[in-house]
């Protein structure tokens, strides 16, 4: 049996699903939000939304990294695709997320003769520019907190190798502003958050202690198997009835309260803050990573002197609002009618991890 | 290199376009290399098309083989080109005898592995009874294809006329001849460059005309029979709920799966309910004999992990669903287009 079977028990399950109905009943209803993507589909695929008890809501918040980045910036993305001299390593899940002009993805770029690939890390990037010597080898650097240390690692080894046809567009996001944001917002409305288990492995559980202590509101860093997150909706629920909001983590086995040093350390040394474009949220001072400048030679951004295009909301699309836990996905009038997974009008239904998709699939 | 090439009696240790040509080049290569591995009355004659024997019902199926890469785990295009039409031939209810097998051959591919590729179809062919009768070999210039495609057809006899996916009803048992998705994981992991010689990890490449036939011992409970190869067991059972006045709930807890398998799929992001298998057979029959079947599979080498993992019901109709180990319950949607692999 694998490791992580051990959390699928279903005797461990019944009992703390008993607990949850418990404090449930004295919470009332109470809407949870989960910040990470792969929590989104961890929890559609093993049904817990179909054992919760009535009162438990769960939502999908800003934690899929293909759904907050703004259709302008995939724009930019088609049109560098365009270039016959730049071969694109892109993240499996981004290939067919469409632009602002509906159908249009890198997926369809790729079908078109474009030189595009699907790869598993920027390590496969940077491997590309080695063999494409011919290549502008560009890799897009999407994703939060987890993905950053490894796409910083790859910037090192390619200056240390002076490897001058590779760099990175980078996407890369913060958790906490974004978070943050989302709290300050006027219609917010949710009561409790799961914390992005990868990314708190990375920054460490301490860094999402913002949550009880500048909002009151309880958080638990939870891991990712079924029992992983039934553990963690009722420490948030037993929080909430006992009105004693506090940071737990939930996922001792991998997540430090200070986080990955060496992790953090190679993101400092590459990255640096900077705004941040989501969609949903808009504009995010300090919400992003950018290349620091000594590494300006890697930076796609700089290289090819990129700016994206005006931002284009789609009309209709409720994906900002979905994002932020507003609306959910069945609410958008879009939803089922002319979009679906295999003609996706916004980023929520494209992603594996995106909210709609989810819901589209699986509910 | 050179000693090789005398060894195997060819001057070129490569495919060139002249062995595509239909000249004297395209004839050494079916006569050294073809003829030989198939050696059968029907294919020696060459002529323009086989003539077969026969005066029953026939089953004829094809299939084209482009897999990257083309040597995994646990088999090779070869292999694969056998057991593809071979099984499905066989889910068919038929007993396969014979097989058409065409090869586009990219220029420069090696001769050896040429060789290797047709001993590794001889030999499977051999096991499954069927005589290659007909073919075609085009070599096309460097670049316009991977490698190696293989094209095969064939043609069988008629064992059993299957009702098909109308004859399945509410409380029918959903069966399965063995693990769950191993040849994708294989392959997928194969094309990430992520497997060792070592690894536990193998296609589960097989042919199916044996364990078909063990299920058929019960014939007249048998509803369908089917082999879930591109878009695996999910795939394949929407295939048979889709537009049908019945639902397949699947039991994730009786689903048989590699330890291996669930790792890499873990991994890569994929779900093994998605992965092509490609010795595999699902089988939807009377519960009654639902045993019966279980056990006459489990006899046929390649069986041993059969069980029966799902049930027909109404509840949704026209939905696969899948009861979670935890209790849960979700729709096992159809795949959108081909499985991609996650961002974290």
């Amino acid at each position: 049996m694998l490791y992580e079977n051990w959390f699928k028990n279903p005797g461990d399950v019944d009992l703390i699903l008993q607990k949850i109905r418990e404090y449930s009943d004295k919470t009332g209803p109470i809407r949870l939000m989960e910040v990470c993507g792969t929590h989104t589909m961890s929890i559609a695929r093993s049904g817990i939304k179909s054992i919760l008890p009535e009162n438990v809501q769960l939502l999908s918040g800003p934690g899929c990294p293909v759904c907050v980045t703004p259709a302008n910036m995939i724009d930019m993305i088609l049109a560098l695709s365009r270039q016959s001299e730049i071969l694109i390593a892109s993240y499996g899940d981004l290939l067919r997320v469409p632009g602002s002009a509906r159908g249009d993805s890198l997926l369809k770029r790729r079908a078109e003769g474009g030189n595009v690939e699907s790869v598993y890390s920027p390590v496969d990037a940077l491997r590309l520019a080695g063999e494409h010597l011919d290549k502008e080898v560009v890799f897009l650097g999407v994703g939060f907190e987890t993905t950053a240390p490894g796409t910083a690692a790859c910037i090192l080894e390619a200056a240390s190798r002076r490897l001058t046809n590779f760099s990175v567009l980078c996407l890369l996001k913060k958790t906490e502003p974004a978070l943050r944001s989302l709290i300050e917002a006027p219609d917010f409305a949710i009561d409790g958050f799961l914390c992005p288990g990868h990314v708190a492995a990375i920054i460490g559980a301490d860094r999402f202690s913002f949550l009880p202590d500048d909002y009151g509101l309880p958080g638990v860093v939870a891991g990712f198997e079924a029992a992983d997150l039934l553990c963690s909706i009722l420490e948030l629920t037993r929080m909430l009835a006992e009105k004693r909001p506090a940071l737990k983590n939930e996922y001792t086995r991998l997540v430090r309260p200070d986080g990955n040093p060496a992790a953090l350390s190679l993101m400092d040394k590459v990255f640096c803050s900077a705004p941040s474009h989501w969609r949903g949220l808009g504009y995010i001072e300090g919400s992003g990573y950018a290349i620091r400048e000594e590494y300006a030679p890697w930076d796609a951004v700089k290289k090819f002197s990129l700016s994206p295009p005006a931002a284009v909301e789609i009309p209709g699309c409720q994906c900002a609002q979905v994002i932020r836990g507003v609306t959910r996905p069945a609410d958008c009038p879009l939803f089922r009618n002319v979009c679906s997974p295999s003609g996706p009008v916004g980023p929520c239904m494209v992603s594996g991890e995106g909210a709609c998709a989810a819901a589209y699939q699986y509910e | 290199m050179k000693k090789e090439n005398n060894k195997t009696g060819h001057p070129d240790d490569r495919i060139t376009l002249d062995y595509g040509s239909g000249g004297l080049k395209t004839s050494e290569l079916i006569e050294r290399i073809l003829l030989p591995a198939f050696d059968n009355p029907a294919l020696s004659s060459l002529g323009d098309g086989a003539l077969l024997t026969g005066n029953r019902q026939l089953v004829f199926s094809t299939d084209s083989f482009v897999v990257t890469p083309w040597r995994f785990p646990g088999g090779d295009i070869g292999k694969l080109s056998v057991c593809g039409t071979v099984n499905d031939v066989c889910m068919a209810g038929g007993e396969p005898k014979y097989l058409s097998l065409s090869f586009i051959l990219e220029e420069g591919f090696l001769f050896s592995d040429f060789r290797d590729i047709v001993a590794s179809i001889a030999r499977e062919a051999k096991k499954a009874g069927v005589s290659i009768v007909t073919g075609d070999t085009k070599v096309v210039e460097a670049g316009k294809c991977d490698g190696i495609y293989i094209n095969t057809a064939g043609i069988g006899f008629q064992r059993v006329s299957l009702p098909g996916k109308t004859g399945i009803r509410p409380g029918d048992a959903v069966l399965i001849s063995g693990t769950i998705g191993c040849h994708g994981a294989a392959v997928m992991m194969a094309r990430s460059g992520l497997l060792s010689d070592d690894s536990p990890l193998v296609s589960d490449c097989r042919l199916l005309h044996e364990i078909s036939k063990a299920a058929l011992t019960a014939k007249d409970a048998v509803r369908i029979l089917r082999d879930p190869t591109r878009g695996g067991v999910a795939t394949t059972l929407n295939e048979f709920t889709e537009q049908m006045p019945f639902s397949i709930e699947l039991d994730e807890a009786a689903l048989p799966l590699d330890a291996p398998v669930e790792a890499a799929c873990h991994m890569l992001g994929l779900d093994p309910l998605y992965c092509a298998c490609e010795g595999r057979m699902l089988v939807v029959c009377d519960p009654a004999a639902s045993g019966k079947i279980l056990a006459a599979i489990r006899q046929v080498p390649g069986g041993e992990q059969a069980a029966r993992i799902g049930t027909v019901t109404e509840d949704m109709p026209g939905k696969v669903l899948l009861k979670t180990s935890i209790g849960g319950q979700r729709i096992l949607p159809r795949l959108t287009g081909i499985q991609l692999p996650r961002i974290c």
